[in-house]
Formats: structure tokens, sequence, C-alpha cells
């Protein structure tokens, strides 16, 4: 083992580099999949007849496949039928699709969970739909909604490493490439990357801790 | 569509197909029975009265549950043998799926644990038996039995998380999905194919953890 050697600038600073590739994707990720997530999950909340059934069959599709499978596909097998991506935006689109599904699934639970008595309640009094949504009952399933939805976010850090499969330079592959400049920097880098992810996964776990206390 | 759907890569591959398979089913098997030990293991000793050892625990949990399974399957396929321990991907992979599983299973027992009430371990104290036959006869089957729906759930993470041993060359599913396609140039047939057989394991999984919340959320009301 060799930390001194690891930990020199231009090793210390590829790990860095990489990392912050997982932090950009992991961001935009979150953001999107928070959208795809609320859309589809506002969608199956609805009932629409034929598109919540249809929803709930692919929403539930996805859910049970592997990240790496769907992430792999995009970037191998969908260039096939003229669908060519990056390896940052197979990333993305992978880690999107995944995890607005497993988001849909917290909102439809947490929209669920507001008395639907509430909407009667709000809509006799003259509101309307879109309004009784807005002001009624989005606030509080959004609060019940947070500590899982955090915990989500989470997955979705921990889960950007997968794009190693598809050579995505974020840390885990950047750590694989030191390995090959000296077997002695393994450990310690390996130790740096868990280090980085433990902090930022920590600080949101804490946070996600203190949202459900001010819940109860 | 023709030379992009080919239904006779599976008849033609299917050797290869099922080998992956089979890796793929006995790594998540061997896997949850030891995370499930070691969780169970992590958990007492998370709630253990100890102190060092309710500390181990609290640690255990804590960090590897914040890291990607990636990062501890890489220490067991790359860390181990840069310290003259040589491990295959198979192994290295069931390997570092077992001790990231053991965090999450460890986390569902410990709240099982919690739901049984107090008076019980204090009674089958009173009555003679010791902290270990109490935990292993009277509160772990009762806590056990209450977390069922959630240590199902984390096998199927565990099924699809066993993908994982693709990226250490482990034989499972996902790594001769990636020789068939290259030998065939059908990743979307080769892949489609490959999400089927993942499903026929996820989606039976599914459908039981689902009917056991059911019955166990309408028992208690």
């Amino acid at each position: 083992m060799d930390f001194a050697g690891a930990y020199s600038w231009p090793n210390l600073s590829f790990i860095l580099q990489g990392f912050g590739v997982t932090l950009i994707v992991a961001a935009l990720s979150i953001v999107l999949s928070f959208v795809l997530g609320t859309i589809l999950g506002i969608l199956r909340y609805t009932r629409i007849p034929f598109l919540a059934r249809l929803l709930a069959v692919i929403i539930d599709l996805i859910r049970n496949l592997p990240l790496l499978l769907i992430i792999y596909f995009i970037y191998i097998a969908l260039p096939q039928i003229g669908i060519k991506l990056t390896p940052f935006w197979s990333a993305i689109a992978g880690l999107t699709l995944f995890e607005g599904a497993m988001i849909s699934e917290i909102v439809r639970g947490g929209l669920a969970s507001v008395d639907r008595g509430q909407i009667e309640a709000a809509r006799s009094s003259g509101l309307g739909y879109i309004q009784t949504m807005r002001y009624i009952i989005l606030p509080q399933a959004l609060r019940r909604m947070m500590p899982p939805l955090v915990s989500q976010f989470i997955s979705l850090l921990k889960d950007t490493s997968l794009a190693i499969v598809i050579s995505l330079p974020e840390i885990m592959h950047n750590v694989q490439i030191l390995q090959g400049h000296s077997l002695n920097y393994v450990i310690p880098a390996l130790l740096m990357a868990a280090l980085l992810f433990f902090a930022v996964n920590y600080t949101l776990s804490v946070i996600a801790r203190k949202l459900e206390a001010r819940r109860v | 569509m023709t030379g992009k759907f080919d239904v006779h890569v599976l008849i033609n591959h299917w050797d290869r197909f099922l080998e992956g398979f089979i890796h793929t089913v006995e790594s998540s098997i061997i896997a949850l029975i030891g995370s499930f030990i070691l969780g169970t293991l992590i958990a007492i000793m998370h709630i253990s009265p100890y102190k060092p050892l309710n500390w181990l625990g609290t640690v255990y949990v804590e960090f590897i549950r914040n890291i990607p399974l990636l990062l501890v399957v890489f220490f067991f396929f790359l860390g181990l043998p840069s310290l003259g321990i040589p491990l295959d991907g198979f192994t290295s992979g069931t390997l570092g799926l077992m001790v990231y599983t053991a965090a999450f299973i460890a986390e569902c027992i410990r709240a099982g644990i919690q739901t049984v009430p107090s008076g019980q371990t204090e009674a089958a104290r009173a009555t003679g038996l010791t902290y270990v036959q109490t935990m292993l006869h009277i509160v772990l089957p009762q806590a056990i039995k209450i977390v069922l729906p959630s240590i199902s759930n984390q096998f199927i993470n565990l099924v699809k998380n066993s993908s994982i041993l693709a990226v250490v060359a482990g034989l499972d599913l996902m790594y001769y999905a990636d020789l068939i396609s290259a030998d065939t140039f059908l990743p979307l047939t080769v892949y489609t194919f490959v999400a089927l057989f993942y499903l026929v394991l996820t989606l039976p999984l599914s459908m039981g953890v689902h009917y056991m919340e059911r019955r166990f959320s309408s028992a208690d009301h």
C-alpha cells in the first residue's frame, strides 16, 4: 500500500475529477428523475382508466430490472434503432428512467396518504382540480415524501458508479485506471472513493432524518 | 426490423444464456444466505447494550449503506489481490453482494426486533433463558416474521444487483450477454432476452412481496 503515492496531486486530482463527473451526472439525474417521477406519480394517482393501468405495468417492469442492464441497453442496444447517446447522456437517461420509476411510486404513495376527503372538501369549497392539487394535496404529500425521496437520491448517487460499464469517466472508472498504474494504489484509492461517497451521502441521510423527525 | 431482432439468437446461444442465468441465481442465493446470517449478527450487535459491539454495528451499517455496491465489490476484486489474496470475479462479486446487502438486512431485522415488546425479553430472562437463548428462540423468530416482506424486498434487490458481477467478469447473465452480443452484433435482441430472464426471477418475487404486505397489513386491522 502506497498512500503517499496514491494521494500525490496528479493521482488525487484524477480521483476528484472522477467524483466531479459522478456529482454532475447524479445532480442532473436527480432533477430529471424527480420531474419524471412526479409526472408519472400524479398520472397514476389520477386513475385515468387506460393510461394509469398502462403506466403501472411499465413502471413495474422497469423497477424489476437491474439498472446496470438499463444503462447498458441504452448505450449498446438503442443505436441499433438509430438512437445514439454518449456515455454521459446514456448514464443520465438510464438513471432518470430507473429512478424516475422508483420516485413515481413514492409520489403516488405520498399523494394517496392524503385523505381523499380533503379533495372533496376543497372542490366543494370552489377550488378547481389544479388548484386543489397545487394548494391542498401536493404541499401535504411533499412533506411526507421527503424522507423516502432523499433515500432514493442517496441510492442514485451510489448507482452512478454503474456507468463504469459504459466507460463514463466517473470516480470508480478512474480508481480502476489508477490500479493499472500501481497495485499499491488500489486500497488507498478505494478508501478515498469510499470517504467521498460517505461524506456526501451521510450528510444527505442526516438531512433526511431531520426531516423525518420534524414530521413526527 | 429484420436483422435488428432475431429470435434465433436465444436458440443458438441457449447454453450460454442458461449458464449465465444459473450463475446469477447461484450468486443471489449464496449472497442471500450469507447476508441474512451476517445481517442478523450485525442487528444484534447494533442493539446490544455492550458499547463497543453497539458502535461496531452502527459503523458497519452507516458506512456500507452510504457507499456504492461496486466499491465493496472492488475491494474484494482489486483490493484483496493487491494484498496478495487473489479472488475470481464470481467469488469477489458474491462476497461484495453479501457484505453490502447485510447492512440493509441488519436494518430490517433491527426494526423488527424493536417491534417485539421488551416484556417478552424480560419474561424469557426471568424464566432462566440466557441472552443468546432469548434472542434465538423468543425475539428473533417474531422479529423476522414481521420484517419478512422487507427482507424479501432486499432479495429482489439482490437479484438485480447481482448484475454487478458482469463488471468483474463474474460469469453471470450480463457477462454472457456481452459475449453473445459481441458474437452476433445483435445487442437489441440479446439484451431484450436478458431483461426477460431477469423478470422471470424478479416479477414473481415482487408479487410475493405484494401479497405478503397486503396479508400482513390486513391482519393488523
